[in-house]
């Protein structure tokens, strides 16, 4: 009977540790992604990119003679969950970096563990507080919620337009476009007549729009992801709503225009580069590694490539260059990350700083609007 | 006694075999969990009283201790003690019309109450911050001695435990827990034999909600960020969870299902996508074959075992 | 406030408050002849709104064979539950079906995410996307299709329910088990029928609500609630009192939403659902001892 005993706790002691006993002289890059729940829509196309390219840096001789390997684990939008793997990550499997997670909640969750245990995390997420201040060991590619509303905001301060409605989802994503919107309207001389908010199930959102039909404001600006925003725009037509109505980018994706139809007509939105892609100048500096993301992610899981997909894409060749660069450790990659100068990513062109961890400017943003089903660069 | 024992020397030594992986940060919310159910055991297997809204008290704990020492910067300590008898005094008051509901109804009603309560955590976003959470939440600390590594938390995360697990025995032996048994049994019979039912039962709801509030505020100082996200309805099905597969009315059983659910992930890490029905098989497979849980299931297993080894030995 | 924008809100409501009490008597059918609240209510829902979908674009059929298509494959599902899942359980006790009804919605979601994925899916509407104008306010034609049709499967319960065999002894069921059973009533059937009959309510709610709200494979938990909330209101009664109650909620949310505040109108809904459950727990229509049918 002890004999038996001893052997189950071997077993599973060995269960446990059989991670280590074959770790390899592979680069081991970990990834924490939403790839189930909520957050799906971010989590799987950066899961899939992730993937993807690790897979063509291998194919392709690896860095340096080096190849790398990603362990990705899927948080399931829960903070509890990513902080846990964050740690599985760093302890178990002795990743050098860690990509991810996809929202902001499980970022901010992470953050510590990665300080405390000197890991590099570039995190997907969009959330201006992930590195503003900026923190030692946090990076992030999403492109920061503040450059999506400066680019409606400009827009509309060119146009005179200065009554604004906002129209924004009760979640992570929602709430920090609220709290930018409101911090960056008088700087553009607009004020914000009406603030509602809909929850992220919610599936009718007439109440909000008649009362934002009454206060007759020159625009509306509607925050949220999928398939919120296709409801608004439905219930806006049925409500005959004639004023400009532009959304986030949490909704640049073919998605958006196939949920809400007809309806998605004239609206515009700030989009990353990817979904216009071929529309570009040949002379941008993106257009290269956006053609290649594009044809690559169709080539593999026939789907579109988009910009969440791309945030991984530039974490993974951000730490690509930082390894080529001669970084093998933590502590290297870390420092070769913050060396980053004028990388032509998806999201963005990125220039790291000691003080700046999210690296993009305002180009990263282009302001698009939807006709006859497709996209059109506002310029 | 014995199985205290074993439990004791599980608890103390378990770091042994895994002190710096990572399996030590998951055993932090084992402990958490398992203060969890056992709070909801008390509810639900001991009185009878069904409750969907306990990861709401579990908030509460979690935010109090957020919001006092970052915003007010308290003293840890005291808040978490405070917030547990705000949390508790809450339930008290709130469990006399909640808890005069029976079966379907006070499932959908605490069920409210859960929601409620997530939506005000989602909403009084000037406080806790809202949808985005809360972060920077200081570590417990005693003196320089700081709880700042897995097997420090572990240790302050099960202490407390084991401390609960023993109020939770005594209760349930004593006079209070034959009593709760009278009233899950027949309400109508304790009444007779002179039970102040009602009391009794706002009583181990208020009790249960203190406990719920003091592991939210260890979670949130071992993790230093809260979100609403996990205090959902979602997090109430999984305490249910939790205490329907260790078994109704054992304290033992609840720590076997909150460390079984807290460590089922893991396992099932390879499973992807299919964790979700697994987990929502589990819970079904439970309740029609093993309907005792793990706690009464086992031993039955073994016995049952056993008799068939007897059985082919006669034979 | 002007009058158009108050008749907005009370239509918008009345149209989100058809769906909850379409829902929310699918909740009452199986509380009324079993005692069971199935937690799982919600998920029929999301499986009518797939299935419809899965039919039209996969199988290519026309939307109006899809439909019956849909409801009959969620209806075999709902059996299969009450064969699988509740009628083998040992211990039904009112704890234990609450758990296992939502360890089955856990299940019968994970299945529908493996299957449809976890993208959000929409249906096209039954006639057009022109809006109709009512006084000074709009609804959508598939609003006055839901309203219509909840208005007839409620006339075919009612009629079901008082003037058919079954349905009468599905009555019995609901005073007295025994009894019904003594005067040989088949009580297992009859179970097997409510949940047949609610699961087949839950899907056409879910396919008459997609092409407005659109659909995935976690829309049930929310409806599902809505839809009991609705039912409690109007006192688990399968017949007028649950529509009434569905209406008083949706008109509820719309009001709340519109005049109060938009992000606690959830919150409003559920203190109102509290209130309710601690001052008239028999529903705010019924009578103390009311009939349950």
């Amino acid at each position: 009977m002890k004999a038996k005993k001893n052997y189950i706790i071997f077993l599973f002691a060995a269960l446990l540790f059989s991670g280590e006993a074959f770790a390899s002289q592979k680069i081991r890059i970990g990834a924490l992604f939403a790839v189930t729940g909520p957050a799906a829509f971010l989590g799987e196309p950066e899961r899939n990119t992730a993937q993807m390219v690790i897979d063509e840096i291998n194919r392709n001789g690896g860095i340096r003679g080096q190849q790398f390997e990603l362990v990705a684990y899927d948080t399931a939008g829960d903070a509890t969950k990513a902080v846990n793997l964050a740690t599985k990550l760093v302890k178990d499997d002795k990743v050098v970096a860690i990509i991810g997670p996809s929202t902001t909640g499980e970022s901010m969750a992470v953050i510590p563990v990665a300080e405390r245990e000197k890991i590099p995390l570039i995190s997907c997420s969009a959330g201006i507080k992930i590195t503003d201040p900026a923190k030692k060991w946090v990076f992030k590619t999403a492109q920061n919620d503040t450059l999506a509303v400066e680019k409606i905001y400009s827009q509309l301060k060119k146009q005179k337009q200065t009554k604004v409605s906002i129209l924004t989802v009760s979640d992570g994503f929602g709430a920090s476009g609220r709290e930018q919107l409101k911090a960056q309207a008088a700087k553009f001389g607009i004020t914000i007549v009406s603030d509602d908010t809909y929850g992220p199930k919610d599936t009718d959102m007439t109440s909000q729009l008649t009362r934002i039909r009454g206060v007759k404001p020159d625009a509306l600006i509607c925050w949220g992801t999928n398939p919120g925003p296709a409801l608004v725009a439905k219930n806006a037509r049925q409500l005959g709503i004639k004023t400009p109505i532009y959304m986030s980018h949490g909704v640049s994706s073919k998605k958006f225009i196939e949920l809400a139809g007809d309806a998605a007509e004239g609206i515009r939105l700030p989009s990353g580069k990817v979904i216009v892609a071929d529309q570009l100048p040949s002379n941008d500096p993106q257009k290269k590694s956006l053609l290649a993301f594009v044809k690559d992610y169709q080539k593999h899981y026939r789907a579109e490539g988009d910009h969440f997909g791309g945030h991984a894409w530039d974490a993974v060749m951000l730490i690509k260059g930082a390894v080529e660069r001669g970084a093998t450790t933590p502590e290297g990659i870390r420092d070769q990350l913050e060396q980053t100068r004028q990388f032509h990513g998806i999201g963005g062109t990125f220039t790291y700083s000691q003080q700046d961890h999210a690296g993009l400017g305002r180009d990263a943003f282009i302001l698009v609007e939807i006709r006859n089903r497709d996209w059109v660069i506002i310029r | 006694m014995a199985k205290f024992i074993c439990f004791m020397i599980i608890v103390i030594l378990a770091p042994l075999l895994f002190e710096g992986g990572y399996i030590m940060n998951v055993l932090v919310f084992a402990g958490i969990n398992t203060m969890l159910a056992i709070a909801l055991n008390l509810l639900l297997g001991y009185a009878g009283q069904i409750s969907l809204g306990h990861a709401g008290f579990f908030g509460i704990g979690a935010y109090l201790s957020g919001i006092m020492t970052t915003v007010f910067n308290l003293n840890p300590w005291f808040v978490i003690s405070a917030a547990s008898v705000a949390t508790g005094l809450f339930a008290f008051l709130l469990g006399f019309p909640v808890l005069k509901l029976k079966g379907h109804y006070l499932a959908m009603a605490t069920l409210g109450l859960g929601i409620i309560i997530y939506i005000i955590f989602n909403e009084t976003i000037d406080y806790t911050g809202g949808p985005s959470g809360l972060s920077g939440i200081p570590q417990l600390s005693v003196g320089s001695f700081v709880f700042d590594s897995d097997i420090r938390n572990y240790y302050l995360v099960w202490g407390v435990t084991v401390v609960i697990m023993l109020l939770a025995l005594n209760l349930s032996e004593s006079r209070v827990g034959r009593a709760l048994r009278a009233i899950h049994d027949s309400e109508i019979a304790a009444r007779v034999v002179g039970i102040n039912t009602r009391l009794l039962k706002v009583q181990i709801f208020a009790v249960s909600a203190m406990i719920s509030s003091v592991a939210g505020s260890l979670y949130a100082h071992s993790v230093t960020f809260i979100s609403p996200a996990s205090f959902g309805f979602n997090f109430s099905v999984e305490l249910l969870t939790m205490v329907v597969i260790g078994g109704l009315g054992s304290i033992y059983g609840s720590f076997l299902g909150a460390l079984l659910l807290t460590l089922l992930p893991e396992f099932l890490r390879g499973a992807n996508d299919y964790d979700i029905v697994i987990y929502g098989a589990l819970l079904m497979l439970m309740l029609m074959f093993m309907p005792g849980g793990l706690a009464r299931g086992i031993p039955e297993l073994l016995n049952r075992f056993k008799n068939s080894l007897k059985g082919s030995g006669n034979a | 406030m002007q009058f158009d924008q108050l008749l907005q809100f009370f239509l918008s409501g009345v149209a989100t408050g058809a769906i909850y009490a379409l829902i929310g008597i699918g909740f009452s059918i199986i509380y009324n002849s079993t005692g069971i609240i199935n937690f799982a209510q919600g998920e029929f829902v999301m499986l009518g709104g797939l299935l419809a979908l899965s039919f039209t674009e996969l199988l290519k059929l026309p939307l109006w064979a899809a439909i019956p298509c849909a409801i009959a494959v969620s209806t075999l599902v709902g059996a299969l539950f009450e064969r699988l899942a509740i009628r083998p359980l040992r211990r039904p006790t009112p704890i234990n079906l609450v758990i296992i009804t939502i360890g089955g919605s856990i299940l019968i979601r994970g299945i529908s995410m493996l299957i449809w994925g976890k993208d959000t899916h929409a249906l096209p509407p039954f006639s057009g996307e022109e809006p109709v104008i009512i006084g000074g306010a709009t609804v959508m034609p598939q609003h006055i299709w839901i309203v219509g049709i909840t208005l007839l499967l409620i006339s075919i319960n009612k009629f079901y329910f008082f003037h058919t065999i079954s349905g009468k002894a599905m009555r019995a069921c609901a005073y007295n088990r025994r009894a019904a059973g003594l005067v040989g009533i088949d009580v297992r059937r009859m179970v097997l029928f409510s949940f047949i009959i609610s699961s087949a309510f839950g899907s056409v709610a879910g396919i008459i609500v997609a092409p407005l709200t659109m659909t995935a494979y976690d829309v049930g938990v929310m409806l599902g609630l809505k839809g009991f909330c609705a039912a409690i209101i109007g006192g688990m009664s399968s017949g007028m009192a649950t529509v009434a109650g569905g209406l008083l909620l949706g008109i509820l949310e719309s009001m709340g939403a519109g005049l109060i505040s938009s992000g606690y109108k959830d919150a409003i809904s559920f203190i109102i659902l509290l209130l309710i459950l601690f001052f008239r727990p028999q529903g705010l229509f019924g009578k103390s001892e009311s009939e349950r049918v």
